[in-house]
């Protein structure tokens, strides 16, 4: 333990934590652009800096280790001042057009500017020309506005174990970019869209559809049907004012409508469907001595990883797609057939949590006939973008009910939206698969949390079946490197991309916190908790589509439209 | 597989188990061997140093001492340390870049001719000075750059006819 004085006051403190941790802990707050939890610290952005008794300098409170007895002055004017000035110097060469930027009123170079009285330009820097760079289906970058913090490089290399972009370059033309001066769409980037989150300004974006949707919406030539994901009925509401936390999902439905989609389905209800073809493929496997351990497909960003990085797994990855490109294949084959319309004439709308989901519906595979299965694909942070230009406000509006019959689904879809809730899901059918029965305790607790790997065993029906569940991907290279090196206790991996699973994903409202993540977490649990339906081979819908349509899990119907192949990828 | 990536691989063996502190080295002999870091390259080392491209690309791009091109037959470097600042190097090196139409750190189409940049070659009593392939021109104004080129592209020619 350490004593040590903060702005005249003791705090408690152990030897070695940071300044930093320190001050957040007892509620004092300097601001910083560079410091991540977790991550490693790089003091870079220096507005952390505090005066410490005895230093000739500031010190980085981010990355400076405590001692016992030391004097920390948070808020003197000489700190106040020293952080002024840096954000004046990286207004210098900022464009300053924060009226067009997507991230106005949500960037935080801006607030900074705002808090810490920046009224006037005070250094007028040359402007920073860079090519913006829109290659990508996922991710669009705008180096001019970067302010070379690091957070997307750090994020990309620590948590995802990716490291497509780096800094390139030296001095004033340092630019945060992919290797060879190429488009991002040519590196190993995954799409996933945590360097988004990451960024506090405008450098990093998503690749927006609202034009295409909204050209689509006011075509009357075409029918425009909607799905939405699990996770974004929980954090929707976060744009709109609402507790991190609060299913709106009666009102995301009345939201959609009043937009204009003609019909809006649950992606929970292909989430379903994705449990009785993935879960038949598992005990496929298993039985019949398929590749083993098998792995979850939903998570794209995920798949193109594997793709990339661990070619020789692939084909242990199930050969299921995602909810997303399961309803976009039913859409436009059987609803476009039961509804007598031309598949031609219907676009395909998902809503998602996820920039990768923007990739994957561009995948060439993932069509028949040169027609694409999802025509358009909008965030969470799209969608609210859309509902607020429409005029609408969640707050105001009544609750309606999804379209049937893809608006129907079970809570083993619904919690598809947090990490374990596809292992969660899968195993509640499988045994149920395997034995005829239910699981006595339908909860499975250690697969659910925030943990990056999460492991369990269990016995169905004389099986002893391992499972593990990672999230983040730096975590799932872990896993997969003792798998190269001969793990073989394990039979069935649930990987998603973002730590946290879908409630943290790329797409998902900004400025938020880990307190923020786990609400909307505990919101899954809860609609789990307290709905009657709790697994997917329970979802009468998705029986009524195998009997009139599919045949059977793994058949030749499914094989045709819910499963796909993977392609090796070179790294970049 | 290609000539290149032949050249690469003593060079590969011998800092193999080596970790990012070994990364300079290698680039530079590389470099030295193959004239320059070609993204074919970068691939290549990156996968057998198991470090991801963009690093590597990261690191070297820190470093004026590396190129991404293959050098130019003839291999301009201009100085522009203080002296040869004082003495109008700018102009000098505007006068280049606007003859060979390349930046510095470039190569022209033909393969002629590559341009760099070097903070002093410690010929500051010469100032303004260039060196192309080693020899020195001293003492320059805009206006010789173009002669001076105009020669090694003669030199060029007539080495092609013998």
């Amino acid at each position: 333990m350490a004593a040590i004085e903060i702005n005249g006051r003791i705090a408690e403190a152990t030897e070695g934590e940071t300044i930093l941790t320190v001050l957040r802990r007892i509620g004092v707050r300097v601001p910083t652009l560079c410091h991540i939890d977790g991550l490693t610290p790089t003091g870079a952005c220096r507005l952390c800096v505090v005066e410490v008794e005895g230093m000739p300098g500031l010190v980085p409170s981010c990355a400076y280790p405590v001692r016992d007895g030391m004097k920390v002055q948070t808020h003197s004017p000489r700190a106040v001042r020293a952080r002024k000035t840096i954000i004046e110097l990286l207004l210098a060469d900022h464009p300053d057009d924060c009226l067009y930027c997507e991230r106005n009123g949500c960037c935080q170079l801006q607030d900074l500017a705002e808090e810490l009285g920046v009224r006037k330009r005070r250094y007028a820097g040359g402007h920073r020309r860079a090519n913006l760079d829109i290659s990508s289906p996922s991710i669009v970058r705008n180096p001019e506005k970067c302010i070379l913090c690091g957070r997307c490089v750090r994020v990309c290399e620590e948590v995802q174990a990716v490291s497509a972009i780096d800094f390139v370059g030296r001095g004033c033309r340092t630019q945060v970019a992919p290797p060879f001066g190429e488009g991002i769409n040519v590196s190993s980037c995954i799409n996933c869209g945590q360097c988004i989150v990451a960024c506090p300004t405008g450098a990093l974006r998503e690749q927006s559809d609202i034009k295409k949707v909204s050209d689509a919406l006011s075509n009357p030539a075409l029918t425009v049907v909607v799905q939405h994901a699990p996770s974004v009925s929980v954090t929707i509401g976060e744009e709109f004012g609402l507790k991190p936390g609060t299913d709106a999902v009666g009102v995301l439905t009345t939201a959609l409508r009043r937009l204009g989609f003609k019909y809006v389905f649950d992606t929970g209800f292909s989430a379903d469907l994705t449990i009785m073809e993935e879960g038949s493929e598992l005990i496929h496997r298993i039985k019949h001595g398929g590749k083993l351990p098998m792995f979850t497909s939903c998570s794209p960003g995920w798949v193109k990883f594997v793709e990339t990085f661990y070619p020789d797994l692939m084909g242990n990855v199930s050969s299921c797609k995602s909810p997303q490109q399961m309803m976009g294949a039913i859409i436009k084959t059987f609803f476009a057939e039961r509804e007598k319309i031309d598949p031609k004439k219907i676009f395909s709308v998902s809503i998602m949590p996820c920039t990768a989901k923007k990739f994957e519906a561009g995948r060439p595979e993932m069509g028949r006939d040169g027609l694409a299965d999802i025509d358009a694909v909008l965030t969470t942070r799209e969608l609210a973008r859309l509902i607020r230009l429409r005029g609408l406000d969640l707050n105001t509006l009544e609750s309606d009910e999804a379209d049937t019959p893809f608006g129907e689904r079970t809570t083993a879809g619904k919690i598809f939206g947090a990490s374990g809730g596809v292992m969660e899901a899968a195993l509640r059918s499988a045994y149920y698969l395997l034995t005829g029965a239910e699981m006595e305790d339908l909860n499975i607790k250690n697969v659910r949390g925030f943990d990056g790997i999460k492991e369990a065993r269990l016995n169905i029906n004389g099986i002893d079946v391992g499972v593990a569940v990672v999230s983040g991907l730096g975590n799932a290279r872990k896993l997969l490197d003792e798998i190269r090196a001969g793990r073989d206790d394990l039979h069935f991996i649930e990987v998603m991309t973002c730590p946290g699973g879908c409630i943290n994903g790329g797409g998902q409202p900004l400025k938020v916190d880990q307190e923020a993540v786990k609400a909307r977490m505990r919101a899954l649990y809860k609609i789990d908790r307290e709905e009657a339906l709790r697994t997917s081979h329970s979802n009468a819908s998705i029986k009524r589509l195998y009997d009139e349509f599919l045949g059977e899990p793994l058949g030749e119907k499914s094989h045709h439209l819910l499963h796909t192949h993977y392609v090796e990828r070179d790294v970049v | 597989m290609n000539v290149e990536i032949k050249q690469l691989e003593p060079i590969l063996k011998k800092y193999e188990g080596g970790g990012r502190d070994q990364l300079i080295p290698l680039l530079q002999e590389v470099q030295n061997t193959v004239g320059y870091l070609s993204r074919e390259s970068i691939t290549c080392i990156s996968r057998k140093m198991n470090l991801p491209a963009s690093k590597i690309y990261g690191v070297a791009t820190f470093y004026n001492q590396f190129r991404f091109t293959p050098q130019g037959k003839y291999h301009v470097q201009v100085c522009r340390g203080t002296a040869c600042h004082v003495k109008g190097s700018a102009a000098i090196l505007e006068a280049l870049q606007k003859e060979l139409g390349v930046n510095p750190g470039q190569t022209t189409r033909d393969g002629l001719f590559s341009l760099e940049v070097v903070a002093c070659i410690g010929a500051c009593g010469l100032a303004p000075v260039i060196t192309v392939d080693g020899e020195f021109h001293a003492r320059l104004t805009p206006e010789l750059v173009g002669e001076i080129i105009e020669t090694y592209r003669r030199k060029a020619a007539e080495n092609v006819k013998a």
